[in-house]
Order: C-alpha cells, then structure tokens, then sequence
C-alpha cells in the first residue's frame, strides 16, 4: 500500500537535513552560491530578515515568482516563510511545491492567537520557540521541525544560545520527573502532556532542533551545534555580508566539524571580509522584537 | 577475531538513525567524519541527506579518497537515497561530485518533490518475510544497471535497490522504520568480506 506525505516523511526531510546549513536566499544567483558552498537547503525571501528590519511594513510571503525561479535553479530543497496564523499563504506554497515551509515570526503575523493547523498539510513546516513549552506547542500542531527564534536579522546570537539553552534545560529536567510530577510540568509549560511524556522518556525532541536567529559567524554556528543544535540555519549572515561565497563556504565547514576548535579556526580564517554589522538587543525595543511574535 | 566495527559517514545527514538502528541489533557503529576514521571501518553507511551537499564534503576534506580505497580493500558499502546517488557512476542531467563506483544511473529527485514524499511495502530480494515498509524521501531511483549489479528490488518498475559484490544501494531509508532486516543483510555482507579477506591474507 502507498501512503503519501506520512509523519515519516515529513520529520524524515528534517532529519536528513541534519548536521547541514540553510541559507536565506532571495535571488537565482544567491540560490546558486549557496548551493555550490554546499547549503543543505535555501529559505527563498524577498528580503532577509536585516533588510526587513530595516525597512519595516508589512512583511508578507514572497513573491512566487522569486520562489519558482529559485526551485527552478537549484535541486537542494526550498524552503519559504509564509505568515504565522496564514494558512492561505500556506496552501499557496503547498500548492507551487515548496518542500518545507517555515510558518515564521520574521513576517509580520496574520493571526495573534492562532498558529496554522499544520497536520492539514503534505508541506512539512518548521516553526520557531523560545523555550520547550512552545516548541511542544507548535509540535502538537504539525510542526515537523523546531528551530530557535533567535532574533532575526540582528547577527547577534544571544537569543538563540537563550532559546537553546531554555530548551536543552527543560528537557533535561523533564527527564528526573516522575509520572505525576509531569502532569504538573505540562501544565506550567502549556504543552500537550502526552508529548511531555514522550520527551522526558526520550531526552529530546520528537522532532529535530535546529538553531536560528542572529548566526553571523563560523563559530556562531559552532557555538549552536555543540548547544545542541542538529543544524543551523543562516539569514542575512551570509548575504549581508562581505564575502557570501566563502563565509557560505565556511560556515559550512564550521557546522561539518563543530566539535574540532582547529577546524573550526581554519573555517573562521577562510572568511576574507567583514561579517554583516550587528545589533545589539539593548537598543531594540519591544516592538522591535519579531522573537516575540507567536506563543 | 576482533570485533566488527561499522563506521556511518557523519559529514551531513541521517547518520543518527544509521547509528541507532545498529545499535538496535547489537553491532557497534560509530560516526566518522574524517579519512582516518573511514579507513578503520569494516563497513561503511554512507546515510540519506544531501548528495551535493555530502560530495562537496567529500571532495573537500578527503574523505571520498578514504572511501574509494576502503572499496579497493573489499570494504562493503551501503548508500541509502543521497548514499546511493553517491555510488553510482552515472546521475541524470548532473555532474555533481560522486564516488563512481557502482555500475548504475541514478536520477535524482525521481519521485517528485517533498509533497510526492511516500511509504510503500516492498518486497526485496535477499530479505526474507513480508514486504519491508520502504519510506522514500524526495528519493531518487536507478534508471539503469551494468556489470554485475543485480537489481534487489523494484516499485511500479522503477529500480530502488541494487546490489554489486560489495556495494549496496537502496533508494529508501530503512533505518527510519523498526524493522531492521536490511541493516541485518548489511551486516552479512561485512562479515561475509571480512572473511574474505582475511582468507586472502
């Protein structure tokens, strides 16, 4: 019997996606960089999250056109953002094919209480968290992938070793719970006890984990990976940069051998320029904040 | 007789679940990243993931070079899905990085896209039982053989398992399921050759 798009399916492409790098891109040429520095995948946008700071408004999904071209170009798979809460724009990239869609808090949100029922789709969807209790959340709701929100666009890194560390902890500590002490536990994270159970008898995610949000560097991404991260996506690190082609290139390297410093300084010294300038979280405020969009 | 030891390539992919499945059934198999660690292995997985993205690594940091030597020693090799575009000589309309060393043609991406992703029983020769649940993953299938390779396995037609004396290749992924038949095959084969060569010694 043939059965299409199963659970399998869908945490299976995460699952082999692990140990690489995604990379934002937002043209054919930028596909086609990241796929010869040896991306894993390509996030398709528009604008990178720096350039969406940047430049405020409504960010919605792209333009399918941009989409199309890119899956066009390259044979890794494409992935695309659509709006949390915006099912429509979901189906719409279902419906062009996209392999993986990120339901992301980068693009301004369409709903405020509400996150897609992703169970509905064949799409696989990755979702970003801040902490176990919405990593569960999203999970319950269909995520195939969890990701770190990090703080788009700011090539900082901090809240994505926050989000990373809050998560790896509360899993840890599930773990010495007993039985009735869970049922507490789900009820302080909001999540799903029967996925609480699961994840404190595993140690780990049902899905895979990945880091995102503020990765600039090849030992950003080093820093992610022995965090606990399975993979590392990249935004406006690469293409606000300098040098994309080779900080692609080493950030590769970097994630490849994530647990060897020597090689991990050869990938920071093949980098040629300067990495893209970065914010510091002090000075933004509240609003400015996409990590706390979605809950 | 020392122990076996059976390596999973861990430069990208899925290598995890290789290491596991193993483990499920007793034989030792660690993760290698490097051409010494690849050397040392009486059995090689090379795991699902990305192939482009695995043969740059490949070329890049000399582990291919380990790889085809290990083949030269009569090491066996198992590529699932991006490990078996890997092996092959041949990939459709790409000349992507590869080892080159099974007498196959592979497309890749052959079934569709992630949404055409699917599950199907498949019936293989070698694996004795019921059909094996055979998860595909933007899988490619082998378009074509030569030499010596046998095709162990067919889905509506299309070619997704093969085997050359001491290559094997499965377009699927049969450590994500709990059925461990294939890894067990696998496994005869290491001991089968390592026999081999110690005969020859």
């Amino acid at each position: 019997m043939i059965e299409k798009s199963t659970w399998r399916n869908k945490v299976g492409l995460a699952e082999m996606l692990r140990g690489g790098v995604i990379m934002d891109v937002t043209s054919v040429e930028q596909a086609k960089i990241a796929e010869d520095a040896g991306a894993v995948s390509v996030m398709a946008l528009e604008r990178v999250p720096a350039d969406i700071r940047a430049q405020g408004g409504v960010a919605r999904m792209a333009d399918l056109h941009i989409i199309e071209a890119i899956m066009g170009a390259v044979t890794i798979p494409v992935m695309a953002k659509c709006r949390i809460g915006h099912f429509a724009e979901a189906q719409v990239l279902e419906a062009i094919g996209v392999d993986f869609i990120d339901e992301s808090e980068v693009l301004t949100p369409a709903d405020e209480e509400h996150h897609i029922w992703k169970h509905d789709f064949k799409v696989p969807f990755v979702c970003g968290c801040r902490d176990l209790g919405e990593a569960l959340r999203r999970i319950a709701e269909g995520a195939a992938m969890i990701r770190t929100k990090g703080e788009a666009g700011t090539g900082n890194i901090v809240e994505a070793v926050r989000h990373m560390r809050a998560v790896q902890k509360e899993i840890k500590r599930l773990t010495t719970l007993r039985d009735d002490e869970l049922v507490a536990a789900a009820k302080q994270l909001g999540a799903p006890l029967e996925l609480v159970r699961e994840v404190a008898q595993n140690g780990r995610l049902p899905v895979p984990n990945f880091a995102a949000g503020g990765v600039a560097t090849p030992a950003d991404a080093a820093l992610m990976m022995q965090l606990g991260a399975e993979a590392v996506f990249v935004g406006s690190g690469i293409f606000k940069s300098e040098d994309p082609a080779t900080r692609a290139r080493a950030i590769v390297h970097a994630v490849t051998y994530y647990n060897d410093p020597v090689e991990v300084a050869k990938a920071c010294k093949e980098v040629t320029g300067a990495p893209m300038p970065g914010i510091d979280l002090k000075v933004l405020s509240e609003e400015e904040r996409l990590a706390t969009r979605g809950w | 007789m020392s122990r076996l030891l059976l390596g999973v390539l861990a430069l990208q992919g899925d290598f995890a679940e290789h290491l596991q499945a193993f483990a499920d059934i007793g034989i030792e198999a660690v993760p290698v990243k490097r051409p010494g660690e690849v050397l040392a292995c009486d059995g090689l997985v090379i795991p699902g993931g990305e192939s482009t993205t695995i043969g740059k690594l490949c070329e890049r940091f000399g582990v291919g070079d380990a790889i085809l030597e290990l083949h030269r020693r009569g090491v066996p090799i198992w590529g699932t899905c991006a490990g078996l575009i890997l092996l092959a000589k041949e990939i459709v309309a790409s000349d992507q990085w590869r080892l080159g060393i099974l007498d196959a043609e592979v497309a890749r991406n052959a079934f569709g896209r992630q949404v055409d992703s699917f599950e199907a029983d498949l019936p293989m020769d070698g694996i004795p039982g019921p059909p094996i649940r055979a998860v595909f993953i933007r899988a490619p299938y082998v378009t074509r053989v030569w030499g010596d390779t046998t095709i162990l396995a067919a889905l509506q037609d299309r070619i997704v398992a093969v085997r050359e004396g001491n290559l094997l290749g499965t377009a699927f992924h049969p450590e994500l399921t709990d059925d461990r038949r294939v890894q067990e095959y696998f496994v005869g084969m290491v001991e089968a050759a390592r026999q081999a060569r110690e005969q020859g010694q």
